[in-house]
């Protein structure tokens, strides 16, 4: 929005430009402070995590993170006595709490099943897309609109209505949890998405690229494959985000479709209890591993949002 | 659907494998494209035979595995669920035989209180989301706009929260809304006096609907405010110039400038933005599973129980496709009010 | 970026490769799905026993309470290969029969020499057979259960209180021998100031995602002598269900959660309630008997300062019934090794020592014991709560006469819909639904 010159007559005074940045940062602070609280939750002591009146200084520690990796049993002091003096400085947290640690979590499985299904399901989608972004964008399709639309429709269905069918013929082939299963399905989900923001970027690559190629004796393929796909690998790294943002968000099916070996980190993350109702700093550290990963992406996508989130459809 | 998608399919294995097409037609608008033998006849520009495949062959075989996915894992289940509607099954029960019980699973969902009960639910929260998220996302778009120091910062701040699990964050918003122990509480305790465990936004009949408002305005206003901010920046200098000129004041401006040339952008942010949240399933679940008794109980959580707890596979069936059909007919008016005024 | 998707792809690949490297790791292990809760806990323990007398690997599968019948019951419907065993609810052996879940068990008993006789009848007959009473045996009694009580035997001790209820009630402060007395002492403690912190009366079950409410109400309306049928087996509920008692006993519970819960009460469970009784909420609290080992052990309020007593009657002497029985699931690859386990489970010496590790034990060799009375403070009244011990629906349609009533008793105790009668009259309109499509009705 560069003006033209530089008395603009649309350039805002200084005062009501003061009053905007005021009221947006505030706006910012304010939508800032449920994420900062989960975040110094996750290093709180489960006593000050349900203090009153809420803590806001307090002595760090990292029992949210140990509660979060380990299983822990209660024990008498008298066994306690029994045990050999603990040898890293978690087992010593863990016997301050009058416990010992049992074994390992789920949560350290349910988040490389996200991190399998996640990526798996991104890579797949990303590079049926792909192909099928520059088919459109390149070629004449009949019904190219129709089908299109068709693509885009496929997300208007409420997750839990798709799942009821999804349920039945995993149920018949055996992909009810498994990674397969949840690839294919997220993939399926994704590839809507794909196609559409690929599209787009496709359109804006010249195609004069490709026709020079082509005289030079590239057939169409290695055309595409030497000429517009290095061209498009920002868009794809962007659709790639996306899609994977998606999948590692995704709660519904996952919710449904797995039970123990292919489920999420999403329907997993609520049920962390500890003794006596939820742990929360335990869910502090788990959200906060969960949720950094998609922040880092949303500050790398800044650029690119706009376009994801409205499946191309604006710009900017 | 299944028709218009089990063409191309059919395409892709019987077109010949040559015919080069004309870089510069393929430019035209697809919708012009008709005839399948369309590409046979266009005029050949590039007079050279093109060697391996050609490219209507790349064509179908680049779009044939994304269809098929979609034909497998979309099409023929939602075929299926079209016939299970129509039948009483129930996935619990595989050994129990199917009947055919013709429309009566349509008839008993659209005569069930609940049912209509959880579609009011659904409609308070639409209206009430869709209301304040226009509001404060067009407000923030429309000053951040003012282009002050710093705004590309607090700008991504303010986007992080819709980048995020919904369910993750229905379930640390339970942690929030505590009564006493919780931030929510206690801030709004701090200013306005009230003991903060006095009042439980989940737990309360009056409040629970107003809980998961806040919580999905908190998460979804950044949505709004960044197709807002788009539309804001799309208007060109000009023409405020050209109003200034003609002696316009600020608010004149505003009504007869930018909020007409914002609206389509702003419609298809509502456009988006209703449609998950008449699909909405996850933030709400993990924040009050629907309750007190069934107060916040959206379509989608009602539907949840009936398919994946009573295992009515049947009558979840039509369920869905009532749901189904009323978002893609709602949709379809909608996209055609927004194309009225884009023509504008 | 371009960058990040260079590293992306091997990064997925070595992912998936791991992930699949990781599944083909031990054949020789079974694993065992249950709830994550205390007993959970001992089993392990229990289990490393059988691990070291056969080589058989044990994993476990626990999910916490509130996901566990939803969980559960969708991967015995998706015909999942998860578990090996499954510790599943009591309401479930009649679809886990039926629907083919659950292996039956009868030719393996036999040939074992397992008998069902050297098992607490009551907990045969509930978690066990099916249909009902018929000597068909989806299951091996695992762990017993009753919802009942516990309170703070140090407040009820403390002469400034006991006058104070004296004056106001006119008897002496002791654990309730009815349910409307239960609440007298409820509403006595409610508000009330105790060591400088402001105490609540009692804790009960109000969640509505899964069982919670239902469990706990159904304390109340046994106690009233709440009926599912006229004539058992007949489904015929008008009268039964609606019955003035039935009516009476709802309206009781819902004045209890008004008058006498801790602030932010209205969606909790078991681990809510241990929750308000750990921290020192409430002066009494429901829950099952599973936590009540762990209860005397805590360090805050067990010992001394706890006490446990029997679901009060009113009419009747009734308590909800909790509890699992062991099943073999019948998509299970490794069967035999389950059956391996099952084995091993029901003998006597292992039945002792899970006890002793805090399991309720369904062995007679247990529960007929001289000493067994005596060997804890709750012991007694786990006896005399398995005694008149009344269970849901166990019908293969549990599921959707659980949420039916769940939705209506939620309705009307927590949400303030309509009338107890109302509540009572439209879950019979549902149950009627449910047994009409079920073809028994």
């Amino acid at each position: 929005m560069s003006s033209t010159t530089a008395h603009s007559v649309v350039e805002p005074g200084r005062y009501l430009r003061f009053f905007a940045g005021a009221v947006v940062v505030v706006y910012a602070l304010v939508t800032m402070i449920p994420l900062v609280w989960i975040f110094i939750t996750g290093f709180k002591t489960p006593q000050d995590s349900i203090s009153y009146p809420p803590k806001v200084i307090f002595e760090p520690s990292l029992e949210g993170y140990v509660n979060l990796f380990t299983t822990r049993t209660r024990q008498t002091p008298d066994y306690m006595a029994t045990l050999p003096p603990p040898e890293t400085w978690y087992d010593e947290l863990v016997r301050s709490r009058q416990m010992v640690i049992a074994g390992p979590s789920k949560f350290g499985e349910r988040f490389m099943n996200s991190i399998i299904i996640g990526f798996g399901s991104t890579f797949l989608s990303v590079f049926l897309g792909t192909l099928a972004a520059y088919a459109f964008s390149r070629f004449r399709i009949p019904l190219a609109d129709d089908l299109l639309f068709f693509i885009l429709s496929t997300r208007m269905m409420p997750p839990i209505a798709v799942a009821i069918p999804i349920f039945l013929m995993y149920r018949t082939v055996g992909l009810s949890d498994t990674h397969l299963g949840m690839i294919i399905l997220y993939t399926t989900v994704n590839v809507s998405l794909a196609v559409w923001l690929l599209k787009g970027f496709v359109d804006e690559i010249p195609r004069e690229y490709e026709e020079a190629a082509l005289i030079d004796g590239y057939t169409r393929f290695q055309a595409f494959v030497k000429v517009v796909l290095p061209q498009m690998a920002t868009g794809i790294a962007a659709t790639a985000i996306f899609c994977l943002i998606f999948a590692w968000n995704e709660y519904a099916f996952a919710l449904l479709l797995t039970s123990g070996t292919a489920q999420t980190a999403p329907p997993f993350i609520p049920t962390i209890i500890g003794e006596g109702g939820l742990d929360w700093p335990a869910i502090g550290a788990g959200v906060t591993l969960f949720l950094l990963p998609v922040l880092v992406f949303t500050i790398l996508l800044r650029k690119h949002l706009l376009r994801g989130i409205t499946f191309g459809a604006v710009r900017k | 659907m299944g028709k218009v998608s089990a063409k191309p399919v059919l395409f892709a294995n019987s077109i010949p494998a040559q015919a080069p097409m004309d870089p510069e037609m393929t430019n035209s608008s697809a919708s012009e494209a008709v005839a399948i033998g369309a590409a046979k006849r266009t005029p050949e520009v590039i007079a050279r035979r093109v060697r391996g495949l050609s490219d209507r062959a790349i064509a179908w075989l680049f779009i044939a595995p994304t269809i098929v996915l979609l034909l497998a894992i979309n099409v023929f289940p939602l075929i299926w669920t079209v016939y299970l509607s129509f039948t009483n099954y129930k996935a619990n029960r595989a050994a129990r035989g199917v009947e055919w019980v013709g429309l009566d699973n349509y008839r008993r969902v659209l005569t069930d209180s609940d049912i209509w009960h959880n579609m009011l639910v659904t409609g308070h929260f639409l209206l009430w989301t869709m209301t304040f998220q226009v509001l404060i996302g067009f407000g923030l778009a429309w000053l951040i706009n003012k282009n002050f120091k710093g705004h590309g910062v607090w700008t991504t701040v303010i986007l992080l929260p819709m980048m995020l699990s919904p369910a993750v964050v229905g379930n640390f918003w339970t942690f929030l809304y505590q009564p006493q122990i919780g931030l929510f509480n206690y801030i709004v305790g701090f200013f306005t006096g009230v003991d903060p465990s006095s009042f439980e936004m989940i737990g309360s009949v009056n409040l629970a609907p107003w809980a998961i408002v806040i919580v999905d305005t908190w998460m979804w206003t950044p949505y709004v405010m960044l197709i807002c901010l788009a539309g804001l920046r799309s208007i060109p200098d000009y023409i405020y110039e050209a109003a200034e000129v003609d002696g316009a004041g600020p608010l004149r401006t505003f009504w007869s400038i930018t909020l007409p040339m914002v609206l389509p952008f702003l419609m298809l942010a509502v456009l988006f933005r209703a449609i998950e949240n008449f699909k909405m399933f996850d933030l709400v679940v993990e924040l009050t599973s629907g309750g007190p008794g069934s107060v916040t109980e959206l379509a989608s959580i009602n539907l949840k129980r009936e398919a994946f707890e009573k295992w009515r596979t049947g009558l979840s069936s039509a369920f869905a496709i009532i749901l189904f059909v009323t978002v893609f007919g709602a949709a379809n008016i909608y996209v055609k009010a927004l194309n009225r005024v884009k023509q504008r | 970026m371009n960058r990040f998707f260079k590293t992306a792809v091997p990064l997925v690949l070595a992912t998936v490769a791991s992930g699949v490297a990781g599944k083909a790791a031990k054949a020789e292990d079974i694993t065992l799905c249950w709830a994550a809760w205390d007993p959970a806990n001992a089993l392990v323990e229990l289990s490393k026993d059988f691990t070291a007398e056969t080589g058989v690997g044990m994993k476990f599968e626990f999910v916490p309470w509130p996901n566990f019948a939803d969980r559960m019951l969708n991967e015995l419907n998706s015909g999942g290969k998860l578990c090996d065993l499954m510790i599943g609810d009591s309401q479930w052996i009649g679809g886990g029969a039926e629907n083919g879940h659950y292996v039956k068990l009868n030719e393996f008993f036999d040939k074992e020499n397992i008998s069902m006789d050297d098992f607490a009848p009551a907990t045969v007959y509930a978690y066990s057979t099916w249909p009902k009473g018929e000597p068909n045996y989806y299951a091996l009694p695992a762990m017993g259960d009753a919802n009942g009580w516990f309170y703070r035997k140090d407040w009820f001790a403390r002469p400034d209180l006991q006058a104070a209820f004296k004056e106001k009630y006119g008897r002496d402060l002791a654990p309730p021998k009815t349910q409307l007395e239960l609440k007298d002492i409820a509403e006595f403690f409610q508000g009330r100031e105790i060591d400088g912190q402001k105490r609540y009366g009692v804790a009960i079950f109000t969640e509505r995602g899964s069982e919670g409410i239902t469990m706990g109400a159904t304390g109340a309306l046994y106690a009233w002598g709440f009926k599912y049928e006229n004539t058992p087996g007949k489904y015929d509920m008008e009268g039964a269900v609606n019955s003035p008692e039935a009516v009476e006993a709802l309206e009781f519970y819902k004045e209890l959660y008004k008058c006498c819960t801790p602030p932010g009460y209205t969606d909790s469970y078991m681990q809510e309630s241990l929750d308000a009784f750990k921290s020192g909420q409430v002066a009494m609290a429901m829950n099952w008997f599973a936590f009540f080992p762990g209860l005397y052990k805590d360090e805050q309020v067990g010992g001394d300062k706890i006490g446990f007593f029997v679901n009060p009657g009113q009419k009747v002497e009734a308590s909800t019934l909790g509890g699992q029985g062991i099943s073999v699931i019948a998509y299970s690859d490794k069967k035999d090794l389950a059956l391996q386990y099952i084995k091993w489970f029901a003998q006597p010496e292992v039945q002792k020592k899970w006890w002793s590790l805090g399991g309720y034990s369904c062995h007679v060799a247990v529960l007929n014991d001289p000493g067994f009375k005596d060997s804890q403070p709750f012991a007694a009244d786990f006896l005399l709560a398995m005694d008149g011990v009344q269970d849901f629906w166990q019908e293969p349609a549990y599921a959707e006469l659980l949420l039916s009533m769940q939705k209506r008793l939620h309705d009307y105790v927590v949400a303030d819909q309509g009338t107890a009668k109302e509540a009572l009259d439209k879950l019979i309109e549902d149950w009627t639904e449910v047994f009409q499509d079920e073809g028994k009705l």
